[in-house]
């Protein structure tokens, strides 16, 4: 049994408002949530010793051209660029990190910018698969490779459009309680069935709009938590899995939850929220499928019994996910788990879901060529 | 099936030319020099045999570094497919609604390729191939059989320089190479084809046979004079949407066999001189009309010689100057590329005709060569070996350049 993570706690969730288009760089964007951590936590800046990093638009500068930018002087740096797991695998490794002793207080960042034009650049040079093997073939970008997902999952499961626009419909609802959303216009599905098509199966809402934006979290001891004085959710379980299942042709299983459970010492019915990866919603469908809410396959059953807004049968992405509050490059992935930490601290505002005691927040990303590479997934408790 | 373009209208905007993306890491232009040939290769590893695909710096099963390019079976299930309606990039932006499949290769992996229209939804059996793009580099394309038309269809058009409706010049319709390939393209559709013949005075066997096909105009055209090919193209330039340089001096012996210099400049002259003067007057409005609708400029066809390769001293100064237009070649496809015109070069082993007299066979036909020709043109690839002489010197000279000089000069 892998060992567990007591006394490690996550506090101050913040979200810096998205923007369709910033003409500021990503240093900005990170600067803000670093600050907007330290105003929030009441700390000193130099009492952030540990810095985690996750952007895209940073070039040419990585994680540690940033502690000068920013005038920091951590003892412990991690640079994780990995998209929709970012949130997960930044949260694994400063955990360790805080348990170990090698920092005391992490910071874990996420921004990125987004100029006029600037998304077709980082499609064209995302990977060295993308641009060899799939940017050449209409330089669709991910629309492309997930509209072969979803027409796959449809085919083979019986998926309705009905029943993704039922998780966007409700997202979208969730994202008009939470004021740094980009959306800020009601959705119903009759619109989002008659949106126009941007790769079939694939429709407008069923796409994440790129945009600025930045998030960020404090990982601590639970100890500093309570002297510092801010409300903390305790991290009970997390996995993580790159490139997995590649053998199988076409992507069906996102993630493999291993011991998830085992460890955090609770199961699936237990969750009060959960936050998906969700930059299309056969995705998410896909997450709640291998994450053991429903069987393989029956993620379209799942939709049809169940509401999904903060106040629903089962709350997901409450905060509104990615295709409601917009997809700010690597802070998406960092979304969800911002999200579960105002949840199960009662910081939700308007959309809190009543009684949050646990929560689970899944990551997935980097389509590296025909399927997302990344994958993760934490429990988080009050 | 393709309908014949209707007549331009000259008010209208004429498309610019763009190119689909054209980055490729150095490993994935494996593909691509394969393509060029018209072969379908897939990395794969020669220790464990795994076949792989994006292309990858080290086998993905072992690790094994010793990947070979190698001729993979071309048939596959398509397991998903889709219609992009958007696109980031001015290329596809011209050309959506734009179709494309996720397929999984018998041999292992699973790819996107742009797909045939008469594909049926997924799943179901597909045949796939590398073909170039508009930008010269390699994408995969899937089509329902092996024998299916691209040239018929309107997203894998982009991919080939069909012949059909477009209008090409041929520089030298005195020879016999000549009149083979304008009777190729008159069978393969062309619209029009004009017909290069030099001292127009001089009527030349085969003459009445070109004059009776509809198609054909001839006009007066020695690419050795420079006025001449100016005016030319002064008159038809802006409507070449092919160009096939055939012409060619040839004469065989090497250099301690004659005395002089004036028959390798002759050859010179024809062979580097004329190619390049053809591509200062031809080469600027081709570029420009790129894109130019279903007919637009699309190919530049070079008759080369598998001697470019390397210098067969029985006739070694024409191997020289074929050398040197090769060279110049390759320099009139960077220029043409931006255009999205493509240049093709043949080399074919000895012709069946009067200059390789004494040469034994088998020597290439020159009907069969102008087949070759037109199935390049159809198939879209970018260097054709005609024949087997052909095949062969290109296989010795793959394996080892050094080798076949020295079998060459013994």
């Amino acid at each position: 049994m892998r060992r567990g993570y007591e006394g490690v706690v996550v506090a101050a969730p913040v979200t810096i408002p998205y923007v369709r288009y910033s003409i500021r760089a990503a240093h900005w964007w990170l600067a803000r949530a670093l600050s907007e951590l330290i105003s929030r936590s009441k700390l000193k800046k130099d009492d952030i010793d540990g810095l985690s990093v996750s952007s895209f638009t940073l070039a040419p500068d990585t994680a540690i051209g940033l502690t000068q930018h920013l005038g920091l002087s951590p003892r412990w740096l991690d640079h994780v660029p990995f998209g929709g797991a970012s949130g997960v695998v930044a949260l694994r490794r400063a955990a360790r990190a805080v348990q170990a002793g090698d920092a005391d207080v992490v910071a874990c960042i996420a921004g990125d910018t987004n100029h006029v034009d600037s998304f077709r650049l980082t499609l064209a040079n995302f990977s060295q698969f993308a641009r060899d093997a799939v940017y050449p073939y209409g330089a669709g970008g991910p629309n492309a490779s997930f509209a072969f997902l979803t027409a796959y999952y449809m085919r083979t499961y019986g998926a309705r459009r009905e029943d993704f626009g039922k998780l966007c419909v409700a997202q979208r609802a969730n994202a008009l309680k939470f004021p740094a959303a980009l959306f800020k216009k009601p959705l119903t599905l009759e619109e989002y069935i008659a949106a126009r098509p941007i790769a079939e199966p694939l429709h407008l809402f069923d796409c994440v709009m790129p945009c600025a934006g930045a998030d960020g979290f404090l990982v601590t001891t639970e100890d500093r938590a309570k002297r510092m004085g801010v409300p903390h959710a305790r991290l009970l379980g997390t996995v993580e899995r790159h490139n997995a299942f590649a053998s199988d042709p076409v992507q069906m299983r996102t993630l493999d939850k291993g011991d998830l459970y085992e460890q955090a010492g609770v199961g699936p019915k237990d969750m009060s929220v959960v936050e998906t990866y969700d930059d299309y919603p056969v995705i998410s469908l896909m997450q709640l499928e291998d994450l053991g809410f429903c069987a393989k396959g029956d993620g379209p059953r799942f939709v049809r019994e169940h509401t999904f807004t903060w106040d629903g049968t089962f709350p997901l992405n409450t905060s509104g996910g990615q295709l409601s509050v917009g997809q700010a490059g690597a802070a998406g992935g960092f979304l969800g788990m911002v999200e579960a930490i105002r949840q199960l601290t009662g910081q939700a505002e308007g959309r809190q879901v009543r009684d949050a005691k646990l929560a689970l927040v899944s990551g997935f990303g980097m389509i590296n060529f025909d399927r997302g590479l990344g994958s993760g997934a934490a429990i988080l408790s009050c | 099936m393709l309908e014949r373009p209707k007549r331009k209208n000259p008010v209208l905007r004429t498309r610019l030319p763009t190119l689909p993306p054209a980055a490729r890491s150095r490993i994935a232009l494996g593909l691509t020099a394969a393509a060029a040939l018209g072969r379908f290769e897939l990395q794969q590893c020669r220790d464990c045999g795994t076949v792989q695909y994006p292309p990858r710096e080290a086998c993905q099963k072992c690790l094994s570094i010793r990947l070979d390019w190698k001729a993979q079976p071309q048939d596959g299930e398509l397991l998903s497919d889709t219609v992009l309606h958007h696109s980031n990039d001015l290329f596809f932006r011209e050309r959506l609604p734009w179709r494309l499949g996720l397929v999984k290769l018998a041999c292992g992996p699973t790819v996107v390729a742009h797909l045939h229209s008469s594909i049926s939804a997924a799943p179901t059996q597909v045949v796939v191939a590398a073909k170039l793009d508009r930008a010269g580099q390699a994408v995969l394309v899937a089509t329902p059989s092996k024998e299916t038309n691209m040239a018929e269809d309107r997203q894998l058009r982009e991919f080939t320089c069909d012949p059909k409706f477009r209008k090409v010049l041929v520089t030298d319709g005195k020879t016999a190479l000549g009149q083979a390939i304008v009777k190729a393209l008159a069978k393969a559709g062309a619209d029009l084809i004009w017909v290069g013949h030099a001292e127009p005075w001089k009527k030349f066997a085969g003459f009445d046979e070109l004059q009776a096909l509809k198609q054909v105009t001839l006009l007066p055209l020695d690419v050795t004079d420079s006025k001449n090919v100016r005016e030319v193209a002064a008159e038809i330039g802006g409507k070449v949407d092919i160009l096939i340089n055939n012409a060619e001096y040839h004469r065989a012996y090497g250099i301690g066999n004659r005395s002089g210099v004036e028959t390798a400049r002759s050859e010179m002259d024809v062979n580097y001189f004329g190619l390049l003067r053809l591509a200062q007057e031809f080469g600027p409005a081709m570029r420009s009309r790129g894109a130019d609708g279903l007919a637009s400029a699309v190919a530049w066809v070079n008759v080369l010689s598998i001697y470019a390769l390397a210098n067969f001293p029985p006739h070694g100064t024409f191997s020289a100057s074929k050398a040197a237009a090769h060279s110049l070649a390759q320099c009139l496809r960077a220029e043409l590329r931006p255009a999205g015109v493509r240049v093709i070069n043949l080399f074919p082993g000895p012709i069946d005709d009067e200059w390789n007299q004494l040469l034994p066979p088998p020597k290439v036909a020159p009907a069969a060569l102008a087949g070759a020709l037109v199935k390049a043109l159809q198939e879209g690839v970018e260097d054709v070996y005609p024949g087997d002489v052909a095949q062969e010197w290109l296989a010795r000279w793959r394996d080892n350049p050094k080798a076949l000089e020295k079998e060459l000069s013994t």
